[in-house]
């Protein structure tokens, strides 16, 4: 299209043709060099994960979803996200209003620091959580005192996610407040809206969707973490193993069927998470054209 | 504003002057406090125990645990496959957005958004599948396997997993730019004699160059990091194609606190050090632009 464009402007009649075909055979070949690159490492290693779990047809599939150890890591990976995401939603938009609205020193110190989960490896986030909360850490001796188990149990999987998906909230909804601007949260102050009613009728319905998306993501990390996770948990099948935990475990332990279950299970949720975040996208887009 | 009385106006005044920050924290409202305690217990509390960790070893000693030949080793394996990894899909994302912003192909918005695939795909998975696709048998090894290329269990396998992971990043840095770039100056190009690869050297390249080189940091510094699907896809050999974060973990599981700590440690300095590297290309993105 856009050669055949380019030709006929530029070359009104006579040798118009030429460019034409020189450019439509470009552009099929950077098409196909473009998708077999995309097949090969990504279209055929996404569609093999759904062969590969109903290879040997639906009924074994959804046998291997009842046994224990898998529900119990699906229950723990809905746990850990039950609690993650609501926290750091709520972190997320008390940070993102901060750097938004206000003009402080240290604000461009803050926005680094939320880099930080983001750049630092999953693994050296939960060495972390491991030298903060282990028997060897700080508060050691303190929790072994009292009796209080965190790591290689629930809570240091908690603090581990929460760790590495710390800023997506903050980060989808800084720009859309700094957008949004101020005019309408300060009309309704004057007209007498206490700090609560102008939060939630005149901000939050302004950023609903890049907060919902900021959530999604949020979501989407937290029951995939692999890295963070396996540090801090000891991986005990029954006991600490989130889905993600369970793939590599049943992998290793040559159960590949049902490490292709799980497979499947968080693959969907990835599916799910990719067809929110495009209707998202396209409402932002929207609301932005009609501005 | 000019309409309001004198009053009214005073009084926002009041609040929106920039007084000290630490007055304005002393006086914080609840948002300040929620953020600034739950970084200080989730963030900086981790950080500090690490760095504090690592500074009770002498510096002869962590200089000794981060250059033993192990971890030498897995830093050669994660940081030149990484920049390999990078650099391929600094070659293919390019493409990628070139065609995706500029021609028309069936299932072109489908394709769009799978390219965020591996973002949203939980890494075991994809380890796990990479795996079976690229061993010897699988059906992308299995062609391979007759000229003798193995590619899943060797540091091959390490780099097809950084490609995967680390796809998005130059597509979805370089495509809103492209989409922005006007079409008007590669048609004045071409009219005024450029060539093809000229037209595209001189061009199209440059204003492109600070979304590339951003796309190429950021799949970098998250190709440094990974481990799910490295772990997965690799057989984790010492100097053959173990990764550093690999190494962390399996310090830690021999109880090796201090190699653990060290190694965690260089990770994370290189990881804040192309952190830095990603801000001033993008603050050099935005001066482009103006």
């Amino acid at each position: 299209m856009s050669s055949n464009v380019v030709g006929s402007s530029l070359q009104p009649s006579t040798s118009a043709a030429e460019p034409v075909s020189q450019g439509s055979w470009g552009k099929i070949a950077l098409i196909s060099v473009a998708l077999v690159y995309l097949a090969l490492v990504l279209f055929i290693p996404a569609v093999n994960v759904f062969v590969q779990a109903f290879r040997s047809g639906v009924g074994p599939f959804f046998e291997n979803l009842t046994h224990r150890e898998f529900l119990h890591a699906a229950q723990l990976t809905l746990m850990i996200a039950l609690i993650v995401v609501p926290l750091n939603t709520v972190f997320g938009l008390c940070a993102a209003w901060v750097i938004a609205r206000h003009q402080f020193r240290g604000r461009a110190f803050l926005i680094s620091l939320l880099d930080i989960p983001f750049a630092v490896s999953p693994v050296v986030a939960g060495l972390m959580i491991v030298l903060l909360y282990g028997r060897n850490g700080w508060f050691g001796p303190f929790l072994d005192a009292n009796g209080i188990k965190i790591v290689f149990a629930a809570p240091a999987m908690i603090l581990a996610s929460a760790f590495i998906s710390m800023p997506f909230v903050a980060r989808e909804v800084i720009p859309v407040l700094e957008e949004a601007g101020t005019d309408q949260e300060e009309a309704a102050k004057i007209l007498g809206a206490s700090e609560w009613q102008t939060f939630w009728r005149v901000t939050l319905p302004n950023i609903r969707w890049g907060l919902l998306y900021g959530v999604i993501l949020t979501n989407a990390r937290v029951m995939g973490e692999f890295g963070a996770v396996s540090v801090v948990s000891g991986n005990i099948a029954g006991k600490t193993q989130t889905l993600p935990l369970f793939v590599e475990e049943a992998y290793k332990q040559y159960q590949t069927e049902s490490a292709y279950a799980a497979a499947v299970v968080l693959a969907l949720l990835a599916v799910v998470t990719l067809v929110l975040k495009t209707i998202l996208e396209n409402k932002t887009r929207i609301r932005d054209a009609q501005e | 504003m000019a309409v309001s009385s004198p009053g009214s106006v005073s009084s926002p005044e009041l609040h929106s002057t920039p007084k000290k920050w630490w007055h304005s924290i002393t006086k914080s409202s609840l948002p300040w406090r929620v953020t600034i305690g739950y970084l200080s217990i989730m963030l900086l509390l981790p950080v500090a125990a690490l760095l504090l960790k690592a500074s009770t070893e002498s510096p002869s000693d962590f200089w000794r645990i981060a250059t033993d030949p192990v971890a030498l080793s897995t830093y050669d394996v994660t940081f030149v496959t990484s920049l390999i990894a990078a650099l391929i899909n600094g070659v293919f994302g390019l493409l990628i957005a070139w065609v995706l912003v500029r021609y028309e192909f069936p299932l072109k918005r489908a394709i769009d958004a799978a390219i965020d695939l591996p973002f949203a795909l939980p890494t075991s998975v994809a380890g796990l599948t990479l795996a079976t696709v690229y061993s010897d048998n699988g059906w992308i090894g299995s062609l391979l396997t007759p000229f003798g290329i193995k590619v899943a269990f060797t540091r091959l396998g390490v780099g097809v997993a950084m490609l995967f992971i680390t796809l998005p990043f130059v597509v979805r840095s370089v495509q809103p730019v492209l989409q922005e770039m006007e079409k008007e100056i590669e048609e004045a190009a071409w009219s005024l004699g450029a060539s093809r690869f000229q037209t595209f050297w001189r061009v199209v390249l440059p204003p492109l160059m600070p979304a590339l080189l951003t796309g190429i940091a950021l799949g970098f510094a998250r190709a440094v990091g990974e481990y799910g699907s490295v772990v997965i896809v690799a057989a984790n050999v010492p100097f053959k194609d173990l990764i550093s974060s690999v190494l962390v973990i399996q310090r830690l599981e021999q109880y090796d606190y201090s190699g653990a700590t060290v190694i965690g440690t260089v990770l994370l300095a290189i990881s804040l050090l192309v952190l830095l590297i990603i801000n001033l290309l993008q603050a050099w993105g935005r001066r482009y632009e103006l």
